[in-house]
């Protein structure tokens, strides 16, 4: 099971976490990966000024600036060519 | 223009000594400096509140026991310095000097115990051996010339839970009557009642985490923060808090988003609900109605239910929560709530915590606090619940259920609902329980109280960047 956060904290919630939590959730979907995706709310991954976006949390690694301009690519590289 | 910090000069000296027992503790000196606060604070040689320095100065030798945790053998969180009570004479019903002496004489009719008499010049004087206290001759007095002496603590618990105490007549708190709700601590003008502190927890938190390298320290802020610290920015507040040590802020507000959520699912499955976020309420219910303890909801208070999901994702993260109430420092004993909040400090002790550590909170960056929505903010405020569930009814399409809610404002209103749903006569179908007059902006840990209070949280509540109660929680809930 990969585990896949986003931040909440007021930051990213500002600069758009409930957006990438729905673009999440339908990649997720329409991948078929519910089984191997695990999604949960991060209350802060501390990079709070990176970039222009949210920051996610790809097991161990943190991705900061997730826009839905470049959620697509991100979630290529990070999550679906890894898992 | 110098904005004050407090509302009272009891709250500054209590302040000072808690300033003072957290810079020791900060700076790791506490236990050779323990015995010199009192005289850092009052440095003499002229006393300037009772007979002599060195009753001051042993007066807030209780004080610094107090801001370190008060007496470990008492399991309330309120206590009573003795020797800080002034034992103010305890009159009841007396006449002044405004009796003219009339010739009605409605006192002495309405009187049943025939404890009304006149002396030669007409005035009236009461018989304390017959006086049972009830109060009708002050009513009828056309001067309002019988007035209630009573002191200002038992005058402020309206549970009945302060008395004298036999022997050294200083207020006595009853432990199996007493909701912590802290009225006594703000209105006793000598500030002989006080409110544990759990500072030093706070500090020992702040230095184990170490930069939140060991652990991440979190804290939960409650909304009713909008109404303090008015001479700086809210985010400036939140950079302090960071500035402090704490990995991130988080608004207890949104907890709240998660209980009138759930409460409203509650209300519609059981027909018959209390609120549960005001601590003492829940405590009152327990204590002076137990036939109406299952009532009760059963969701975790506002604070309990963010920092519960906070948990679930870090376990190892601990939470301390800041708000304005005292009754919050004996929630977070209960074994529902212990796994969850590891501390909880007023808004009193964070002023303190700051200037502890020098932190000018005007020349800080201003930070961002945004989760909650409107409905989870304005929880601060009395009908501020009530709004809420009324809301979330209607996000979740429920059209069958006639809601009928009666929102309480101050431990009276509650009595008053609670003693009509024991009967079964009460016509409304939830309660929403505030202890404190105007809700938690009334609480007893404010710096400040004003009338603008109710208008601030309003106002933060429409800052909110979510609207919607749904739009709030989906982030925490349904996600995987």
């Amino acid at each position: 099971m990969m585990n896949v956060y986003v931040c909440v904290g007021s930051s990213c919630h500002l600069k758009g976490s409930y957006d990438i939590i729905n673009l999440m959730k339908e990649q997720i979907a329409s991948h078929g990966l519910e089984d191997k995706v695990n999604l949960a709310a991060a209350f802060c991954l501390g990079k709070c000024t990176d970039g222009d976006g949210v920051s996610i949390k790809v097991e161990d690694e943190i991705v900061g600036g997730v826009n839905p301009a470049n959620f697509n690519e991100i979630f290529k590289t990070y999550i679906l060519d890894r898992v | 223009m110098k904005v004050k910090k407090f509302d009272t000069k009891v709250q500054h000296l209590k302040y000072e000594v808690l300033r003072e027992v957290a810079r020791h503790a900060f700076d790791g000196t506490l236990l050779e400096h323990y015995n010199d606060i009192p005289k850092t604070i009052v440095k003499g040689p002229k006393a300037t509140m009772r007979c002599c320095i060195y009753k001051e100065r042993a007066i807030l030798a209780e004080r610094v026991k107090l801001a370190t945790g008060g007496d470990k053998s008492n399991p309330n969180v309120i206590e009573v310095i003795d020797i800080a009570c002034d034992e103010c004479p305890l009159s009841g019903y007396t006449v002044t000097e405004s009796c003219r002496g009339c010739i009605a004489h409605r006192c002495e009719e309405v009187c049943k115990r025939g404890a009304i008499t006149f002396d030669d010049q007409l005035k009236a004087h009461i018989d304390k051996d017959k006086c049972v206290e009830c109060g009708m001759c002050a009513k009828v007095c056309p001067y309002s010339a019988i007035v209630n002496q009573k002191r200002p603590c038992e005058n402020a618990c309206k549970v009945n839970a302060i008395s004298m105490a036999e022997g050294t007549k200083a207020a006595h708190i009853d432990n199996d009557k007493c909701i912590s709700c802290g009225a006594c601590v703000y209105q006793c003008p000598f500030g002989a009642i006080s409110d544990k502190s759990y500072i030093l927890d706070v500090i020992q938190m702040i230095k184990d985490s170490d930069h939140n390298k060991n652990f991440k320290l979190h804290a939960v802020v409650a909304p009713s923060i909008a109404s303090q610290f008015r001479h700086v920015k809210l985010g400036q507040v939140i950079s302090g808090l960071k500035e402090m040590g704490f990995y991130s802020v988080v608004e207890a507000a949104w907890g709240a988003d998660l209980v009138s959520y759930r409460e409203s699912q509650e209300l519609v499955e059981k027909g018959f609900l209390t609120s549960s976020c005001c601590p003492a309420f829940v405590d009152y219910i327990k204590k002076a109605f137990p036939s109406l303890v299952e009532h009760i909801s059963h969701n975790l208070s506002p604070m309990a239910s963010i920092a519960q999901c906070m948990k679930q994702q870090d376990e190892a993260c601990k939470i301390v929560f800041i708000g304005p109430c005292t009754a919050k420092k004996a929630e977070i004993k209960l074994d529902t709530v212990s796994p969850y909040i590891d501390s909880a400090i007023t808004f009193e002790e964070l002023q303190a915590l700051f200037d502890a550590l020098e932190i000018d909170l005007e020349h800080l960056p201003v930070d961002v606090l945004d989760n909650a929505s409107y409905f989870g903010r304005i929880f601060a405020r009395s009908g501020g619940l009530t709004d809420a569930v009324a809301q979330a009814l209607k996000e979740q399409g429920v059209t069958d259920f006639e809601f009928k809610p009666i929102a309480c404002d101050g431990i009276e209103a509650c009595k008053k609902a609670l003693m009509l749903a024991s009967k079964n006569v009460l016509p409304n179908n939830f309660i929403e329980g505030m202890a404190c007059n105007g809700g938690c902006i009334g609480g007893a840990g404010c710096l400040t109280h004003g009338v603008k209070d109710k208008n601030e949280v309003d106002e933060y509540g429409r800052e909110a960047f979510e609207e919607t109660i749904t739009d709030s929680i989906s982030v925490l809930i349904n996600h995987s």
